[in-house]
């Protein structure tokens, strides 16, 4: 076995820009879907007018509220790029410049202060895209919905609380700042005790009996509105997250791209090569030759996994290495990472065995086997409630049914602790190495032989 | 031929079948040490199903193979080794596979057998077709064997390639190695052949010397009789049904 593994190394060698490419294209693949993983989106570039005056304020019951920083928030979550017309902020997102433009009209204010008049306007703010990309469009509709959504809330919120401190000037008194004097507001509490010590001085008769209900009606209402408060607080945000975690334990992001980085190389190298070795046997003619007592079958597969197990351990680690610059990992674990990584890549292996014994042309199987492995590494990547139920169910069995996903939850499992255990996928991994091994055994006899 | 205690190789009512078809229909087989027997017939005529059973890489589903003493090689129609290895690296990889004690030594013997000593070093796949069939031979003959087949070793090889390799091919015999091959070149067989062999549909239609060959076609296709031989032995197939 060993002369037939060196034979494949030499062969290797004499192919630079094969095991060039054999080794770049994972890697560079594996970095790509990791940063694309664990990075959110950039800020996007977005063109902000405010034609809004800048002492202008909402009042609620002819009180000014504190300033709500609006254009602040907004650009935190975006890079606000100033402009000074509607002209100039249309140009700038038909160029591309920016992804699209916010304007704030100068009536905006005035029609937010009239939602409190008889005569409520409708405050409106415009949004400017260019939508020849659906995909962009939908980014961007998405982004400024949700951050129009963010500056509603917080102006319902500053509104809330002046509600709030209204109505606690109405149940317990206090003074109101008109115009800038101050206005005693008695409060119904107040009112209720002093109608109450009223009552015993007036004779028994309607009068009293009126004075009594009113009494009543006062204590109620202040004893009852106290419920009013938290209820308006509640409406600036009626809904709020309780998360609660109930089943799977989330890796660091970084840890999760790095482990899907790896998994990548690891998937592709072992795959694409042990197919295309297996293939070059019998694209070589030399298949015949070997299996006429120089090598068994299986010790040729043994050896093709043996190869493919070998590469894609060195050029994992070597990534991992790699990676090392831009996130720390526990080198105190390689022991784990190496059980992962000889058991994933085993079980890749034979996968890649079988896909090989399937044509005799290398061109035909390295096809073959990127047409399996890229699909089903990215259905892997597919969580669990971003699609239907009975289609996840689908990816789910497709999923197990190839190595790529048991060997991405290992290695994650492997590379950092409390990342889930680590025996049930290599017990996976091992089943599903030595199933294809004999699909591989099974296919080499049936297509093999001549 | 008799004697069989002597044969290097004795096949005897080889049937194989692929689904309906028969490839073969009970053929026999015989062959003596030192002899070169070619194998003929038409394209389709079962002849590499044949030689495949006979190296033991398919076996039959009726009839057997009994083989001497020595091993059997086997060269295949089309040159079976690593293009991308040098022609040493090729006879060392499968001189160490048959667990040669030194597989130097038998490399350097296959390279002077060869002739290719000089070009030792050089990767296959830029040698002519010729050069690498002479190594595709040379790697069935690390095993030493007995008997050698060749499935038409000298297909396109150029006339003076073709020279070579007989020369070679009779060279071992004339050593005591049995050669079976096949070919549809009739006036190779002719020529080469101490033997032959006659395959059509699977079915052996004649197994004998050339000269008994001629006499048979000139018995059974007299019409053709004065035409050249290659004509006469399609008219000979015609009659038999073929």
């Amino acid at each position: 076995m060993r002369w037939l593994l060196l034979k494949d190394l030499q062969i290797l060698r004499r192919s630079p820009l094969q095991s060039t490419l054999l080794v770049l294209y994972p890697v560079l693949i594996a970095v790509l879907v990791g940063f694309a993983i664990s990075r959110g989106p950039e800020k996007p570039r977005v063109a902000f007018l405010n034609e809004v005056p800048q002492n202008s304020r909402i009042f609620v019951g002819g009180q000014k509220l504190p300033r709500a920083n609006v254009q602040g928030r907004i650009c935190k979550k975006v890079e606000c790029v100033p402009v000074h017309s509607k002209a100039e902020a249309e140009d700038k997102v038909s160029s591309g410049e920016v992804l699209a433009a916010l304007v704030l009209p100068e009536d905006l204010i005035k029609q937010i202060n009239s939602l409190s008049t008889l005569t409520p306007g409708t405050p409106e703010v415009e949004v400017i895209v260019n939508e020849e990309d659906p995909v962009k469009a939908g980014l961007v509709n998405d982004r400024i919905s949700a951050l129009l959504a963010q500056a509603n809330l917080a102006i319902a919120r500053r509104i809330a609380n002046e509600g709030s401190h209204y109505l606690k000037l109405v149940i317990e008194g206090g003074n109101l700042p008109v115009l800038g004097s101050r206005i005693h507001i008695l409060g119904l509490q107040a009112s209720a005790r002093i109608l109450a010590a009223l009552e015993p001085a007036l004779p028994p008769g309607p009068l009293r009996s009126s004075l009594a209900q009113v009494t009543e009606f006062a204590e109620q209402a202040g004893e009852n509105l106290d419920i009013a408060g938290p209820l308006i607080d509640r409406l600036a945000e009626p809904i709020k997250v309780d998360k609660v975690v109930v089943g799977g334990s989330s890796p660091p992001l970084e840890i999760f791209a790095i482990a899907v980085a790896a998994t990548f190389t690891l998937a592709f190298v072992t795959v694409l090569l042990v197919a295309g070795s297996l293939a070059l046997e019998r694209e070589e003619n030399a298949y015949p030759r070997l299996i006429r007592g120089l090598v068994s079958e299986t010790g040729l597969l043994g050896e093709k996994v043996l190869l493919g197990v070998a590469v894609g351990l060195v050029v994992t680690l070597l990534m991992l290495a790699g990676l090392q610059i831009f996130v720390p990992l526990e080198w105190s674990r390689i022991g784990l990472w190496l059980a992962a990584i000889v058991i994933g890549g085993a079980a890749l292996a034979a996968a890649g065995a079988a896909l090989g014994a399937l044509a005799r042309e290398v061109r035909a199987v390295s096809l073959l086997a990127f047409m399996v492995t890229l699909p089903v590494a990215f259905l892997s990547l597919v969580p669990a409630g971003t699609v239907g139920a009975g289609l996840y169910d689908v990816i789910k069995v497709i999923t197990a049914l190839f190595p790529f996903k048991p060997a991405l939850e290992a290695i994650t499992a492997a590379l950092e602790a409390g990342n889930g255990g680590l025996g049930e996928p290599l017990l996976h991994l091992a089943i599903l190495a030595v199933a294809y091994a004999a699909i591989a055994r099974l296919a080499l006899r049936r297509f093999a032989r001549v | 031929m008799d004697g069989t205690a002597t044969a290097a190789l004795r096949a005897s009512a080889l049937v194989k079948r692929y689904g309906e078809r028969e490839a073969l229909r009970g053929v026999d087989l015989e062959a003596a040490p030192g002899e070169l027997v070619a194998i003929i017939g038409p394209n389709g005529a079962g002849k590499t199903t044949l030689l495949t059973i006979l190296a033991g890489i398919l076996s039959p589903d009726a009839g057997e193979v009994e083989t001497g003493d020595g091993e059997v090689g086997w060269v295949p129609q089309q040159a079976a080794l690593y293009r991308r290895l040098t022609v040493e690296e090729n006879l060392l990889l499968f001189a160490r596979l048959e667990r040669h004690p030194d597989p130097h030594a038998s490399c350097q013997e296959m390279l002077e057998l060869t002739g290719l000593g000089e070009r030792r070093g050089e990767i296959v796949a830029r040698l002519s077709g010729g050069n690498q069939q002479r190594i595709n031979i040379a790697i069935g003959l690390l095993a030493r064997p007995a008997v050698l087949l060749l499935d038409e070793p000298s297909v396109g090889l150029d006339p003076r390639q073709r020279a070579r390799l007989w020369e070679f091919v009779s060279g071992l015999a004339g050593g005591g190695t049995t050669v079976i091959f096949s070919t549809h070149d009739i006036q190779e067989a002719e020529r080469y052949g101490g033997r032959l062999l006659v395959l059509a549909d699977g079915e052996a239609l004649f197994d004998g010397t050339p000269e008994e060959l001629r006499e048979a076609v000139r018995r059974e296709a007299p019409e053709a009789a004065d035409r050249d031989f290659e004509t006469a032995f399609v008219t000979f197939l015609h009659h038999r049904g073929h």
